[in-house]
């Protein structure tokens, strides 16, 4: 889950890294009170989670505080890319002599955190890495040992630093890196990280990303930060539709039937499992299928939940058949999605053999489930009908329903 | 032949009193020539059974009263505490570990790949089936019950890897029903960080005589398929290799979590497109869909014997 850069900031600040004396507010009349209390040129910036808010116009500069407030108003009523800003954050406009960068990531391939670091900052890091290598320097550090100040000592000195620039550069990094390994980030990035006139180090902006499976040991921080358990802060807001599926989803803790992403088609999906749902969404689109939905069954989730999964797709406006396909399964019974799809048709009052276009899941308890489907004249295919030609088959069902 | 397993594997269950792990106890019991396990472990269930399988309170126990090294474990127990699980079990001996639990933290699974790593151990997993090797033995839930695992499996010369348990099964179900059975067939896991990639698996099926081709199941996301057309560029494999992409929507749709934890587009690098022509590069052939795999892998392995 990505941080806003006031929160990304309060985090950085908490480390012991220095920040500037900057205020976090939604309302213009108190960044004008910020931007007083700074006293000096100001820096206006709109916090959204999205890229390019300068070019945008959510980065503005005010000499008075006058001059904050109505930058502040019009920032707030800015949509940047789909996003409506949270608020704005008022900096006070540093006097920087250089600009570096600081970044902590996971490298998936060596299965450890890596340190980067710049003497170049204010780009994107990925740039200055293509333009001038011998300026960025990574270092890998272990998960197990105890981070140690020389780590971040090498990197930093890697890229040509020294003086007492390096020797104040040392804490900041390593401060990074434990904020890093210590919040369960999957990002940790100081940029630009501003040297100022009188060679002092403070982070001007920060970008975080927690992950979410270790939300739950984080609590304490993210209600400090106002998180609530509901910000999932996905690249784009649920929609009520998807909402509706973590809900089914909610029903008991039996399996998993949900998973649901909105898309406008009129195929609604019941699909499984993880890679199978992959696979069969690109299969109905191979063959000029428009989905209604993506969703993930597993783990053999009750008959109310594939009940409820299977009606919130049939109810989804314009949706005019469902296909219930799945990869071969071991654990999920084919029996219990059977009856959870048969049984969603019923209660809302269509016959199943109309709405259903196929129904591919072979595997465990597919006989009884084979039975139940047949007895509803719904159409069945085992395991020797591929997911290709099931999402085909399905495809070409709904194409032949009148507009 | 196999890799990781055989007949003789000797493994725990940790967590075996839960209600998952008591099934994959029945199914690895029932399958093949029936696995060996040697022991279960439940803190604070000592004395019972599962299955006639013994359960102990530690790992420690569990060796001791089988008075030999164990070689494996199917780890199942909850999120928080598989760090501890997996802990107990390298610092115990145990050299292949299955982590069947998912949504654990990253930096949990990179402690634990680290310690392995150090102590000579590897990891499977985690957010994983298993291994199985055809009418032999599996460890885990890979395949299902012993008669489900039966129907999809079947001996045979191709490797498979995959980061999706449910389609190992589909991908061995098709191959086997061409006539293509599995050496080994692991189901790798579908998290951002794993014990094991396919590079790191590689090197197992070349040294088996067995396997003659593999074929491996991909999806968006991390740099595990960059790391494999490396590592065939680089080392000369033997072994041709089919693969078969999924998620290629999510291309358009950079920043979204579709099928598993490790599956996002974040970077460039990341995306469907990417990955395939990075494969393509280094020789490996990337089906358009399933049921095409057996006549791909076919042919490439009939190619190379002809050289």
């Amino acid at each position: 889950m990505r941080f806003f850069e006031y929160e990304a900031r309060e985090v950085v600040k908490r480390a012991g890294i220095p920040v500037t004396d900057y205020g976090f507010t939604t309302e213009a009349s108190e960044a004008k009170q910020i931007a007083e209390r700074i006293g000096g040129p100001t820096v206006i910036k709109s916090q959204v989670l999205t890229g390019g808010r300068m070019k945008a116009g959510g980065v503005k500069f005010a000499d008075t505080p006058e001059e904050a407030e109505a930058h502040a108003r019009d920032i707030l009523a800015l949509e940047i890319n789909g996003h409506m800003p949270r608020g704005v954050l008022v900096d006070p406009k540093a006097e920087v002599a250089q600009e570096y960068y600081a970044g902590v990531v996971w490298d998936g391939t060596r299965k450890q955190p890596v340190m980067i670091f710049s003497p170049v900052g204010g780009i994107d890091i990925e740039q200055v890495a293509e333009e001038q290598p011998e300026k960025v320097g990574r270092r890998h550090f272990s998960n197990i040992l105890p981070l140690s100040d020389f780590e971040a000592k090498e990197v930093i000195a890697s890229t040509g630093v020294t003086g007492s620039a390096l020797n104040k550069l040392v804490p900041i990094v390593t401060r990074l890196a434990k904020l890093f390994v210590e919040n369960d980030m999957t990002l940790a990035e100081i940029n630009p990280l501003g040297q100022l006139k009188d060679g002092s180090f403070v982070a001007l902006d920060a970008h975080m990303d927690i992950e979410n499976e270790a939300r739950g040991r984080h609590k304490k921080l993210l209600a400090d930060l106002g998180v609530g358990d509901e910000e999932t802060r996905q690249a784009r807001e649920a929609t009520p539709f998807e909402l509706a599926g973590e809900e089914v989803d909610a029903t008991d803790h039996r399996g998993v039937a949900g998973n649901v992403t909105e898309f406008d088609g009129n195929l609604g999906l019941v699909i499984g499992a993880g890679g199978g749902s992959l696979t069969l969404f690109d299969a109905v689109r191979a063959h000029g299928g428009e989905p209604a939905n993506y969703c993930e069954i597993g783990g053999n989730p009750s008959v109310a939940k594939a009940c409820g999964l299977a009606k919130l797709v049939l109810q989804k406006p314009g949706v005019d058949k469902i296909a219930v396909m799945m990869s071969i399964v071991s654990n999920t019974r084919v029996d219990i999605v059977a009856r959870g799809v048969i049984k969603a048709c019923l209660e809302l009052g269509y016959d199943p053999a109309e709405k259903i276009a196929i129904f591919r899941i072979p595997g465990a308890w597919e006989e009884e489930g084979f039975k139940i489907l047949e007895k509803y004249g719904v159409e069945y295919a085992d395991r020797s009908v591929s997911l290709n030609e099931a999402a085909r088959r399905a495809v070409e069902k709904i194409q032949g329903v009148a507009p | 032949m196999s890799i990781l397993i055989d007949a003789e594997t000797t493994f725990i269950v940790q967590g075996i009193t839960g209600r998952e792990a008591v099934n994959l106890t029945r199914e690895c019991l029932d399958y093949g020539a029936g696995a060996k396990i040697v022991g279960g472990v439940t803190p604070g269930r000592l004395g019972r059974e599962v299955h006639g399988v013994p359960v102990f309170d530690t790992v420690a126990q569990a060796v001791e009263h089988h008075g030999a090294p164990i070689d494996g474990s199917v780890v199942t127990v909850p999120p928080a505490f598989t760090k501890d699980a997996v802990f107990e079990a390298i610092e115990n001996g145990i050299k292949l570990i299955v982590i069947v639990t998912e949504r654990i933290p990253r930096r949990d699974v990179a402690q634990m790949v680290e310690l392995a790593t150090l102590r000579g151990a590897r990891i499977i997993g985690p957010n994983c089936l298993g291994i199985i090797v055809p009418d032999v033995i599996k460890m885990g839930g890979i395949g299902g019950p012993a008669r489900n695992a039966a129907q999809a499996y079947t001996p045979g010369p191709i490797g498979v890897i995959s980061r999706s348990g449910g389609m190992t099964t589909e991908m061995s179900s098709t191959l086997s029903a061409s006539g293509l059975g599995q050496s080994t067939a692991v189901s790798i896991g579908g998290d951002a960080i794993i014990g094991s990639s396919y590079a790191e698996l590689m090197p197992q099926f070349e040294a088996d005589e067995q396997t003659q081709g593999i074929v491996i199941y991909t999806e968006p996301g991390g740099r595990m398929e960059a790391e494999l057309a490396h590592w065939v560029t680089e080392d000369n494999s033997r072994l041709p290799i089919v693969a078969f992409m999924a998620g290629r929507f999510m291309d358009e749709m950079p920043g979204m979590s579709f099928g598993h934890a490790g599956t996002i587009v974040e970077g460039k690098e990341d995306t469907a497109t990417e990955k395939i022509a990075r494969l393509a590069q280094a020789g490996i052939t990337v089906a358009e869909r399933i049921e095409d795999i057996p006549d791909l892998i076919g042919a490439k392995i009939a190619e190379r014997s002809a050289v």
